[in-house]
């Protein structure tokens, strides 16, 4: 399964648009960093390839299939999304919070049966976080309630999630947990975009990175040839340089002039 | 857990219809419980006075009780979610206001009974209207029905306030100001079947959407991506608790807090999940207001206004309910 952008374009209001012409190709079992300063429309570009805003030009497939073509139910089965971690505000256990990605599997009065437990269930031991099922959501921690969301995208069929900045207000070993778990469900065959302010992440965990400039998507390939001191100047407006580790890993690092 | 579960779902179901018979026998004539139970069967023996004053007048208004407590604690445990917030309670939308006056109006103008409801329930509608026609104008956001609401219920209190200046002080504004207190008092059989009707088909309606009601506490982002039509779902559900509340607060008068203590009780008892807590809600509400009402016409010689007694022991329960809260998150001692 494939989702294809092709030169979208988007806006909130007539006179501003905030994507420009946005062109990307995320295959089956990739993983798509979306990198790009604030304000860039990171988190509209998520809404528009998942289906959920109108776009102004341009098309969205999945497949051969464009994608606002698809009634809603029928979308979510593909395609999930994981929005930016926020303080739920009932106490749904994990499980309660996970079995609503099987909505778009329940007709309009359907109550989840047996066999939606079994899929939830599965999600979230693929996910590792079992021994949580049925402790309340809103008590577990941020990385914790991360992995609940990408079980509850899995619960929903989709093959394909975007997720937006997952790894924000995490500390380093739980950033590192869950994008580990995104990197072996992209081995099975799942795909992931994913919108992020750490380059660094791009390098370790990604197939492909993309910087979002101006609404434009640019530069793009993968993160070994794509992030590299003059791109992320071009991104962030300023002096980077790129160090390699003892095993070969390469991360970003601001230029400090004064040292 | 599944045979906890089968127990409480028993108890929901026991509890409401015990304290509807207990509601039948208690009353300021005694009748035995035996009797009670021989009229409701349609067994000879009691008199035909004990006959009547359960069947005529104690049983459509202990049936009117149930309703009115279950509709408004389901509405208010339905738009706590769906507004995703939980302080809010059936009135929220500014329909109790827009009832309010219509009562007042109708009381200036008639003392029908009939008119009165009729003129609540219109006004009710009118109320909605509004807020929803600026919802649909401004994108039928929460934050947007909220405010609409807020603004519609101002509007009506002012009108409100206006009809009470104008009423004749010794005679309307009486009746005006026992009429925003809530009572069943005088509620009959002719008076019931709007209410009836609507209660069955909005009950149902709710039950049959319970689960769904979960994807809506969640951000409309998320619930779309879910493949909810987020807005066309909110904007049926609100439509039709309104219908709800507008038949409940047309019959028995603006009843507060039922829809705001019941709902939180509910969630600390089965949780949060919408598949549960919209039954174990309508089994608390109609208990409680069968027990409220029970209370209001036995207790003194003269009948208490319902909405007082809600009042004076809602508010000691949801400020209990309030520092629990607290305490569990730590932020009270």
């Amino acid at each position: 399964m494939k989702l294809a952008a092709t030169a979208v374009a988007f806006a909130y209001s007539p006179e501003q648009e905030v994507l420009r012409s946005v062109s990307l190709l995320l295959g089956s079992g990739q993983v798509m960093f979306i990198l790009g300063a604030n304000g860039t429309g990171k988190t509209t570009l998520l809404e528009c390839l998942s289906g959920l805003r109108a776009i102004l030009r341009g098309s969205v497939m999945l497949d051969s299939v464009e994608i606002h073509q698809l009634s809603p139910p029928i979308r979510a089965r593909h395609i999930g999304l994981v929005p930016q971690l926020h303080e739920p505000v009932f106490e749904f256990t994990v499980e309660q919070a996970v079995l609503m990605g099987r909505a778009p599997h329940l007709g309009l009065f359907g109550r989840p049966g047996p066999a939606d437990f079994r899929v939830v269930g599965e999600a979230i031991e693929s996910v590792g976080i079992a021994h949580l099922s049925t402790r309340p959501y809103t008590k577990i921690s941020g990385g914790e309630r991360q992995l609940a969301l990408i079980a509850r995208g899995l619960a929903q069929g989709a093959r394909c999630l975007l997720m937006d900045e997952p790894v924000a207000h995490l500390d380093p070993h739980h950033q590192h947990e869950v994008l580990s778990i995104v990197r072996r469900l992209a081995d099975q065959g799942f795909s992931f975009a994913i919108t992020s302010h750490l380059p660094n992440h791009a390098l370790l965990y990604a197939d492909w990175a993309m910087f979002l400039i101006d609404g434009m998507s640019e530069l793009q390939g993968p993160p070994a040839t794509t992030i590299t001191e003059e791109s992320l100047r071009i991104a962030y407006q300023m002096d980077f340089e790129i160090v390699e580790g003892q095993s070969g890993t390469r991360a970003v690092l601001p230029r400090m002039l004064n040292r | 857990m599944n045979q906890s579960r089968r127990y409480v779902n028993w108890l929901l179901l026991f509890i409401p219809v015990a304290t509807f018979l207990f509601a039948l026998f208690l009353g300021r004539y005694g009748i035995r419980v035996f009797d009670t139970v021989r009229v409701l069967l349609g067994l000879d023996g009691p008199t035909d006075v004990f006959r009547a004053l359960i069947l005529r007048v104690r049983l459509p208004r202990v049936l009117a009780a149930a309703c009115v407590g279950a509709n408004l604690a389901v509405v208010g445990a339905s738009f706590q979610g769906l507004f995703r917030n939980p302080l809010v309670d059936s009135r929220i939308l500014g329909v109790s206001s827009g009832a309010a006056f219509g009562a007042a109006l109708a009381l200036l103008l008639t003392s029908q009974g009939m008119l009165i409801q009729a003129s609540a329930f219109a006004f009710a509608m009118v109320a909605i209207g509004l807020v929803m026609l600026v919802g649909m104008r401004f994108g039928s956001s929460t934050l947007v029905l909220v405010i609409g609401g807020i603004l519609v219920g101002a509007l009506f209190n002012s009108l409100l306030g206006l009809i009470k200046y104008v009423a004749d002080p010794l005679s309307t504004l009486p009746a005006i100001t026992y009429w925003l207190l809530g009572s069943l008092n005088a509620t009959q059989w002719s008076d019931l079947p709007p209410l009836l009707s609507i209660t069955g088909l909005g009950l149902s309606f709710f039950m049959l959407l319970r689960w769904r009601l979960n994807l809506l506490t969640v951000s409309d982002t998320e619930a779309m991506a879910m493949g909810i039509r987020v807005r066309l779902l909110r904007t049926i559900l609100v439509s039709v608790g309104t219908l709800m509340v507008a038949a409940s607060v047309a019959l028995a008068g603006t009843i507060g807090w039922i829809g705001l203590v019941v709902p939180h009780v509910a969630r600390a008892w089965v949780g949060p999940d919408h598949g549960r807590l919209i039954p174990a809600s309508a089994a608390l509400g109609a208990t409680t207001l069968i027990l409220l009402d029970t209370v209001a016409r036995t207790v003194l010689p003269s009948e208490i206004p319902l909405g007082v007694l809600t009042g004076l022991i809602g508010v000691p329960a949801f400020f209990l309910l309030f520092l629990r809260f607290l305490r569990a998150r730590g932020e009270a001692r």
